[in-house]
């Protein structure tokens, strides 16, 4: 964003609030910044919609865009049609469009009163989180294309990737979850009032009759408890046993079930009231951690693949002229038409125009590469330099780039390691209560008599429930979840905790890592002092699309303009600024001595070499702290795919013993860590882009950086706003630290075991002590778990400047 | 005293009223998006005028 210091006579746009020029287009006493606002202004208020400007300040998104508009012919296609609608009946279509450009409640405001605009249109409703809207339009009146086009024209155009085709799955899941939860809490709590006069020994008093009904209506409200809310825990402890394997499910369930046919007989034999209260309690207790632990971000994804980035169709060309083609449907031979500023969907040759390719975010190279005719271009680069034609050569699938994918690393699920930490616990926790319980039961049979013996057993086992093992590691780790997501720092799931907590190297990548993933650049001159010059050499850099050109005039006002600009591939820019003669570009191309050849770009004015312009990656702020500080704890690595400019300043900012490589593929990052890993170390790969998927998906953390929420990230585990780069240090030791809590509750909850095993094994057991030690222990884990966390986090993340508003 | 047991049943069938209210709710969709509906009332019903117009003359 410019920064424009404001004068009292700068006029600002009153669509979108940007600076206006000099002589701006006016409409009704208002000045606008450009056509394109002027247009939607008065759009808007023909269809008497102008409350838009009311809600925010200047809510308009700036129409100053260079490019044609985009181009939605592909949505006449029927195949395609069918792939994106959500629900067709009669004549309505549903549709689910994702509006990337939402950003503030006008925009809320505006999209819902879509219909206004047009009547074809029946409603729309916005997701703001999600960036997402749902439509109904009728289709006879306007068409699905017409439909884009117009939310192109008041600024919200959809985007489609190839990833919107085919089947959407639900997210049924989750609230299986809920049901399972709100049954098992509203059967806990009845029962619970149910067995009141029990505890308070009412039910003596009052006659049989009583306490027995109640005993009864409490068979009934655990039914649904039993095979309904509990059927994860059996679910998984089967599974565990087909692969003759004890999970921690299975000491649960099995400590269900012995509740459940103890109680069944106390009350059959009208002997007790049985356990339920505490059945019901523990199945919702575990229920809720199960929950909590759940926390999923829906407004981003962590396995996106190459699809989400590239487009659905394509322009492809015909003897007679132009059609729309479904990216899927491409085949090697064909002709494309790729316009300014749209990605290239296969590996093709360049036939006609002029490339400039950016692969920042497939191979990691800061500066767009120039290409000429009959050179090869890879699929996923992103045309800068106008239109051009090209002939593909292979399909998308088999492109280099999506090759990647294939590879098995991403068919790999990662290791969870305090899934496995509890499992490994169950599997000595199991046999050593059980022998407890056999024992206990052998001896008190051996002083009285059977019946005491089976109830001292099933106490036993009643009371040993690692329910609050099973309640620290998903409290803990969901309340980390929690707090690293509101610093910016969003994890797939909660078991990344562990993996980040035990890593010993951490590998970087550079464009859009370390640098900020636009086309900013630092720019420092060389040379003698500028002054009226400067605006002069930025004026003619104005008229280059170059990204050396656009770092140049960045910032700049409007200065004088520039005639007979000429531009010569690969050497320069020149031309005529207020009667003077402009030369930017190689040593030779501006004039310099033949006989010494210098590198880098100069600029030299009538004649007169000025000095040279010294273009550096614009870093991120804190960059060099970040990493001194993960120096001194990690080992550290830099795997860059860009060429190595930069090597002088990385390795001056880069611990001594750090491996640092440029011009890597995304076939050589892979292989580093695969090397790493069987060495022995524990890895977390940070990258951006397509050409780090794969080192993203071996590593054992992958973390990928984004600066705008909704755009595309790779598959990873951890998504970190590139803001908050210079918190990685106190994200991993807060990760650290909430292991330690885990372990901390683990032992919490295993001296409630200890105590609770002791009053069992000598017969002390009574449904009212039940009733009150196994909740006590799960709440008591729970506070604890949440406070310490909470603790933990106020420790690590001290400032309430660190944290984000989204 | 007899009394209780019907009142306890009639008690836990209201309750299961509301469980299944929660089911319903629930099964609207109404919680997939919690922010949206926040901005959302406060906007003013500004069509009744241009709306009312029409309809007006329709019927008139």
């Amino acid at each position: 964003m410019t920064t424009n210091i404001l004068t009292p006579t700068t006029v600002c746009c009153s669509h979108c609030g940007d600076v206006c020029p000099p002589d701006p287009p006016m409409e009704l006493e208002k000045a606008f910044c450009c056509e394109g606002c002027k247009t939607v202004y008065l759009l808007l208020s023909e269809h008497d919609l102008s409350q838009y400007y009311l809600l925010e300040e200047k809510p308009g998104i700036s129409q100053k865009r260079s490019t044609q508009r985009e181009n939605f012919a592909f949505l006449d296609l029927a195949d395609i049609r069918e792939q994106l609608i959500d629900f067709q009946d009669k004549n309505r279509i549903h549709i689910r469009l994702s509006l990337p450009q939402i950003h503030c409640t006008s925009c809320i405001w505006l999209l819902e009163n879509l219909q206004r605009l047009h009547a074809g249109v029946q409603s729309c409703r916005v997701d703001f989180l999600k960036r997402e809207a749902q439509i109904v339009i009728s289709e006879d009146t306007i068409s699905l294309r017409e439909l884009a086009e117009l939310l192109d024209r008041i600024g919200y155009p959809p985007i489609f990737r190839l990833d919107d085709l085919g089947e959407k799955q639900g997210k049924k899941g989750k609230q299986t979850l809920i049901y399972q939860l709100a049954v098992a809490g509203f059967c806990f709590g009845n029962i619970m009032l149910l067995s009141f006069p029990e505890y308070l020994g009412l039910t003596a008093e009052a006659g049989l009759s009583f306490g027995h009904f109640f005993s009864w209506l409490n068979l009934l409200l655990i039914l649904p408890v039993l095979l309904y809310s509990s059927s994860p825990f059996f679910r998984s402890a089967w599974l565990g046993l087909r692969e003759k394997h004890l999970n921690i499910d299975f000491p649960i369930s099995l400590g269900i079930v012995v509740l459940f046919a103890q109680s069944l007989a106390d009350i059959l034999l009208q002997s007790g009231p049985g356990y339920l209260d505490s059945l019901a309690g523990l199945v919702f207790f575990l229920l809720v951690g199960k929950w909590f632990q759940q926390k999923t971000y829906d407004q981003l994804a962590f396995d996106r693949d190459y699809s989400a980035y590239f487009p659905i169709a394509a322009t492809r060309l015909l003897e007679d002229g132009e059609e729309q083609v479904a990216v899927s449907k491409i085949t090697s031979g064909d002709r494309l038409f790729i316009h300014h500023q749209e990605v290239i969907p296969c590996d093709a040759i360049l036939r006609k125009g002029n490339a400039e390719i950016d692969y920042r975010f497939v191979s990691g190279e800061s500066e767009p590469t120039t290409k000429y005719p009959g050179d090869l271009l890879y699929a996923g680069g992103r045309q800068m330099g106008g239109a051009i034609e090209i002939e593909v050569r292979k399909a998308v699938s088999q492109s280099y780039l999506t090759q990647l994918w294939n590879h098995e690393s991403f068919q790999q699920e990662k290791g969870n390691a305090v899934q496995a930490l509890a499992d490994r616990l169950s599997q000595w926790f199991t046999p050593l209560i059980l022998g407890i319980a056999v024992v206990s039961g052998i001896v008190w049979w051996w002083f009285t008599d059977i019946s005491q013996a089976i109830r001292v057993m099933t106490a036993v086992l009643i009371v040993a429930c690692p329910c609050g093992i099973a309640l620290s590691a998903p409290v803990v780790l969901g309340s980390a979840t929690r707090i690293l997501g509101r610093m910016g720092c969003y994890l797939r799931d909660s078991g990344i905790l562990e993996n980040m907590a035990t890593l010993n190297q951490i590998v970087f990548d550079k464009t859009g890592t370390l640098t900020h993933l636009d086309h900013k650049s630092e720019v420092k001159w060389i040379g003698k002092f500028l002054t009226d010059d400067k605006s002069i050499i930025q004026a003619l850099a104005a008229q280059s699309l170059h990204p050396i050109s656009k770092a140049i005039r960045m910032g700049a006002p409007r200065g004088p303009e520039a005639r007979y600009v000429t531009e010569i591939k690969g050497m320069g820019l020149s031309g005529w600024v207020a009667d003077k003669h402009v030369r930017i570009g190689k040593w030779i191309f501006i004039g310099g001595d033949h006989a010494h050849q210098r590198p880098g770009t100069w600029v030299s004015i009538d004649g007169k070499i000025l000095g040279e312009i010294q273009i550096r990656d614009h870093y991120r702020p804190g960059m060099q702290e970040t990493i001194s500080l993960l120096g001194q704890q990690y080992e550290l690595a830099l795997l860059s795919g860009d060429q190595d400019r930069e090597r002088q300043y990385l390795t001056a900012v880069f611990p001594p013993d750090s491996s640092l490589c440029f011009s890597q593929s995304p076939a050589d990052k892979l292989q580093f860590i695969q090397e790493a890993q069987a060495r022995g170390k524990r890895l977390m790969m940070i990258g951006d882009g397509l050409n780090d998927a794969g080192a993203l998906s071996q590593s054992d953390v992958g973390m990928s950086i984004t600066d705008q929420s909704g755009s595309f990230s790779p598959a990873c585990d951890v998504i970190l706003d590139g803001k908050q780069f210079s918190q990685i240090p106190a994200i991993l030791r807060f990760s650290q630290g909430s292991i330690q809590l885990v372990r901390a509750a683990f032992l919490i909850s295993s001296l409630y075991n200890i105590v609770g095993i002791s009053i069992a094994i000598q017969g002390w057991l009574s449904p009212l002590l039940a009733a009150i030690l196994m909740p006590l222990s799960s709440i008591s884990v729970v506070i604890f778990s949440l406070s310490s966390s909470w603790l933990l986090g106020k420790k690590h993340f001290r400032s309430a400047n660190n944290q984000l508003q989204e | 005293m007899s009394a209780l047991f019907f009142l306890v049943f009639l008690g836990l069938v209201v309750a299961g009223g509301f469980l299944l209210a929660f089911f319903w709710a629930m099964k609207s969709g109404q919680y997939q998006d919690s922010y949206t509906p926040s901005v959302r009332i406060l906007f003013d019903d500004t069509s009744s005028t241009t709306d009312q117009d029409a309809h007006e003359t329709t019927t008139a």
